[in-house]
């Protein structure tokens, strides 16, 4: 068979060809002209843009939180450290089916919807791949166990450790010492970025806040060089953090924790300082809560449960909760009077059991007031009015006085002033005064209302860390010492908005060891047949081995009407009236000051003054301690 | 068989005289050889740091290229007649192959691109076709007229879209628009005329809006993140950001051999195989690529040269298109990396780790070699 024959164009093919080839080279070295043009793009004109993407890749800039500062009590035991905590985290990278992974975590640990919803919330806000992010808070050992047995069926999922803050003594200093709190949305705007960036805490309340400048401790940085994967390859430089300061408190743990024990179940408070710096031994409030609960976020049922209780757990009653002082203002009335002359150790009342204002039906009524008219305590002068707490005789010693001199006396004692210099949450209480109730109830002051003063009762309102401050002030014979909780450990104290009187100096050496040893026998004052002993004498005042000077109180909580007699057993437990006691001790040489709180707990004496007593014995008695008072 | 009327005019000017030489009896050509050599030098050293300077996988790559040498040292020996003869039933076998590829093929990454042969190897048949579709175009040409005619042309983009349409259903999208690619640059050399290729382009311009929606998902996915890298920055934007931020980094002379951090801390993907001249212009700069470039343009010249130099159609339209399908992957793959094209999988020729790709070129410059070297004496 003959193919038909292909005659060719050699010439005009290779022609073709040349053109051809001619052409794609030139193309060829076009294109590559575009690519070179590309590159130059990105690599000369663009290369700012891209070198600070790179950097941005491979440089992160971490921040090294600070370890917060320590908390210690006076003898270096620690009321507050810190303690690893641990976090499940998830790197989405390595994980091969996420709802498989969170489905096996809940049947390992458990897992709420509410913590999934929490945990894609921070998986939509990661910054980079191979970012991990937190799943759960703070596992428990048997968690961590867990999910460490089970890991190798769970890429992806680690278990990461942070340092968080621990109460180590719990509830005890829960109110002595405040907590710290998670950092929430409302804090991230009031608080500084830089300062607390890596740090997931803040004080909330207490020294915790204070002093949270000096606790939290300086930021520090590095910048380390990672790799795709978030692993840090190399670290560049580094600026390391600077650890808080540690605190050094006045507190005194045993002490705290026998206040704690007296108190008991009761609702109450106690303050206790030390007369020679101020500083606060003990300060307990009770009902009180676990502080750790908030540090890595309470569950809402707990809280709810907290914050709702009729004992109001949260409420800082040693500071912050407000009470007639009934009683323990008299000694204070008395100096008043010795100093202004009103009257003198040798003026002496008839007391019928009541007090009658001039052109007044109403009986002001003193507390051993009976019906029958055999009340009333008789012959008294000044130091039987003290520790008789007789109240007859300051009903009439108010009067005498008038509000206004009462109120410029009563301030000299840092009453209606917050005076601790770092419990800035402390309240102010109330010093009544005839502008206050013209402005507060647009009434006039009346004569009756300075009558009520005379007792302690009526507008005024004292918290137990200022009634505590006022009688240091008896004990320091006028030098006036503010209270506070530091020890050692900042200066922030200096930066303090509390306002700090003057000392008194215009009151006599003899006033003071008139005052002194009035409140001396109410403890003391012993055997001298009945109507004649201090009115703490048989509660607390027998085989007492060291000088107390003190004064019960009693507060009352509802009003009793005209011609009634008051019987205790009658009134609800809530109603009932509240329990002071305030002491201080050894007398010659004071080395602790104290005031009692028992909320509805009776009669000051002989419920409040045991427990001062058992405060006091702990403090001035406890073995190894030379009793440099003692008879 | 058909015969190859040569008439040939001494000075016609369009052929090129040469002097044979001691290549040519050994069947090789040293310029072509030298520049291999410099190229693959030049990219084991960006492999080694690309592999964070462990020697195994220079190594094995190193032993690649021999190996791809000794293919194409072999290749070259062969006369390009036995070639032309070959053609038609090289094609029939490669389609038989990719056949059976797409029958009893196995998967890998969800596409079915490799035959096994049990016991023996396994192959992708379709780098087979990378040579074989031009050799089957350069075959059909060779005793046509030429230009050539519209039936013609037909016919050769009927050849060249059964490979094609086979391999992109794999998918191999990358091979498959490197075949088609070889087989059009066939046609342009050989002479079609410019109305075919202006209507051709037309079409693909009113087509191409159709031609979205036979793209699968993923390839469309690539085309819109190049568009726009940053639609998702974690997922399929994540390699074309960061081979731009490693290549935009080095700058004008690089970070330094071995000090790229893009590519050292992981952040660039694919760095020792697709994504490995982001390597090189992280660490050696703008300066570095141009140097690589410049290697190339020498070897494509040289390729350019024995095309011209060829004494028949088949050996030039093969030798041609061999050498242009050579500038199609070096334009795609870094165009594709600092992204201008989108993301295909095309490795860069004679740098990108693996054996594949390198045996594929190395056998066809083998074949440019054989058809430079093997000469009749003409009248």
């Amino acid at each position: 068979m003959v193919e038909p024959l292909v005659l060719k164009d050699h010439t005009r093919e290779s022609r073709i060809y040349f053109e051809r080839a001619a052409l794609g080279f030139g193309l060829l070295i076009f294109l590559t002209l575009f690519l070179v043009a590309r590159l130059f793009y990105l690599q000369i004109v663009q290369h700012n843009v891209y070198a600070t993407l790179s950097d941005k890749n491979r440089i992160q800039v971490q921040s090294l939180p600070p370890i917060r500062g320590l908390i210690y009590d006076r003898d270096g035991e620690l009321i507050a450290d810190n303690i690893p905590s641990f976090n499940l985290t998830i790197t989405i990278e390595r994980v091969d089916d996420l709802d498989a992974t969170l489905a096996k975590i809940d049947e390992l640990v458990g897992l709420s919807e509410s913590q999934i919803e929490g945990f894609r919330k921070r998986l939509r806000r990661r910054q980079r791949p191979f970012e991990s992010v937190p799943v759960l808070f703070k596992l428990s050992h048997e968690q961590i166990a867990q999910v460490s047995v089970n890991r190798y069926a769970m890429p992806g999922v680690e278990i990461e450790a942070k340092l968080v803050r621990h109460y180590p003594k719990g509830e005890l200093m829960a109110h002595a010492v405040g907590s710290v709190r998670r950092i929430n949305e409302k804090d991230v705007h009031r608080l500084d970025r830089v300062a607390y960036s890596g740090t997931d805490h803040v004080g909330k309340i207490g020294i915790e806040r204070f002093y949270e400048s000096d606790l939290l401790g300086t930021v520090g940085y590095q910048r380390v060089e990672i790799n795709a994967r978030g692993k840090v390859m190399k670290v560049l430089d580094s600026t390391l953090p600077v650890p808080g300061k540690d605190l050094v408190l006045y507190v005194d743990s045993s002490l705290q924790q026998v206040a704690s024990d007296a108190l008991g179940d009761r609702r109450g408070a106690i303050v206790a300082i030390d007369p020679l710096t101020g500083g606060i031994l003990a300060l307990v409030s009770k009902p009180g809560y676990d502080p750790n609960l908030f540090v890595t976020g309470i569950d809402y049922d707990t809280y709810a449960k907290l914050l709702d209780s009729i004992d109001v757990p949260f409420f800082n009653r040693a500071v912050q909760g407000q009470y007639e002082p009934g009683s323990t203002i008299k000694p204070l009335l008395a100096l008043a009077g010795l100093v202004s002359g009103i009257t003198n150790p040798d003026f002496t009342i008839e007391d019928p059991g009541w007090f009658q204002l001039p052109n007044d039906e109403r009986l002001y009524r003193d507390w051993n007031w009976t019906k029958s008219g055999l009340g009333g305590h008789g012959v008294v002068n000044l130091q039987k009015a003290i520790y008789r707490s007789c109240n007859v005789y300051f009903y009439n010693l108010a009067v005498k006085l008038g509000i206004d001199r009462i109120h410029e006396y009563f301030e000299w004692f840092g009453f209606g002033l917050n005076t601790a210099l770092d419990i800035p949450e402390a309240s102010k209480g109330l010093l009544p005064s005839k502008e206050w109730k013209r402005e507060a109830r647009g009434l006039p002051w009346y004569p009756g209302d300075t009558v009520n003063i005379g007792i302690g009762q009526g507008d005024m309102l004292v918290t137990p860390l200022q009634l505590a401050t006022a009688i240091m002030l008896i004990a320091n014979r006028g030098k006036w010492i503010a209270p506070r909780m530091l020890k050692e450990g900042s200066d922030l104290m200096n930066q303090s908005v509390a306002v700090s009187p003057q000392d008194i100096e215009f009151v006599p050496e003899d006033v003071w060891e008139l005052i002194i040893s009035s409140l001396q026998m109410v403890v003391h004052r012993g055997n001298q047949g009945f109507g004649e002993n201090g009115t703490a004498w048989a509660h607390i005042g027998r085989n007492i081995t060291y000088r107390m000077a003190g004064k019960s109180g009693t507060a009352q909580v509802v009003g009793i009407k005209q011609g009634e007699e008051y019987d205790e057993a009658e009134l609800e437990e809530r109603q009932r009236k509240h329990a002071w006691f305030v002491a201080f001790a050894p007398v010659d040489k004071p080395r602790i000051v104290l005031a009692v709180l028992l909320e509805n707990g009776g009669g000051g004496s002989e419920f409040a003054g045991p427990v001062a007593r058992q405060v006091l014995d702990h403090y001035l008695l406890r073995s190894g301690q030379q009793l440099a008072n003692s008879k | 068989m058909s015969q190859d009327f040569v008439r040939r005019l001494p000075d016609s000017g369009f052929v090129f005289q040469r002097k044979s030489g001691l290549g040519d009896k050994v069947h090789l050509d040293f310029p072509l050889m030298f520049l291999m050599l410099c190229i693959s030098s030049y990219g084991l050293l960006i492999l080694f740091s690309a592999v964070d300077q462990q020697s195994g996988p220079v190594l094995a790559q190193s032993v690649k290229l021999g190996i791809a040498t000794v293919v194409m040292v072999v290749m070259a020996q062969i006369s390009p007649i036995l070639y032309l003869r070959l053609a038609p039933w090289l094609f029939v076998v490669g389609v038989i192959l990719l056949v059976l590829t797409y029958m009893v093929g196995y998967e890998v990454n969800g596409s079915k691109r490799w035959l096994r042969i049990p016991g023996l190897l396994s192959f992708q048949p379709s780098e087979i076709m990378k040579l074989v579709v031009p050799m089957i175009l350069a075959w059909y040409f060779h005793d046509r007229h030429l230009p050539p005619r519209a039936k013609h042309v037909v016919w050769a983009i009927v050849m060249i879209t059964i490979p094609v349409l086979m391999i992109a259903a794999q998918p191999d999208l990358g091979t498959a628009l490197i075949i088609g690619a070889s087989g059009l640059l066939v046609l342009l050399l050989a002479g079609i005329p410019w109305r075919f290729v202006l209507g051709a382009l037309g079409t693909c311009l009113v087509s191409a809006p159709a031609l979205w929606f036979v793209l699968r998902d993923y390839q469309q996915q690539r085309i819109l993140t190049l568009l726009n890298p940053e639609r998702d920055p974690l997922g399929t934007g994540w390699n074309i950001i960061q081979s731009k931020t490693a290549i935009g980094s080095g700058g004008l002379f690089g970070k330094g051999l071995f000090q790229g951090t893009q590519s050292h801390l992981d952040f660039l993907p694919e760095s020792q195989t697709d994504f490995i001249i982001a390597v090189l212009a992280e660490e050696l700069g703008l300066l570095g690529i141009v140097i690589l470039l410049i290697m190339y343009l020498l070897l494509m010249g040289r390729g350019v040269i024995i095309s011209l130099q060829a004494q028949d159609t088949f050996g030039r339209l093969l030798s041609g298109t061999i050498t242009f399908t050579f500038f199609v992957y070096v334009f795609v793959n870094i165009g594709m990396v600092s992204g201008v094209v989108p993301i295909v999988g095309i490795p860069l020729p004679m740098v990108s780790y693996g054996g594949t790709s390198v045996l594929t070129l190395f056998a066809g410059f083998g074949i440019i070699m054989s058809i430079h070297t093997h000469r009749r004496i003409i009248l």
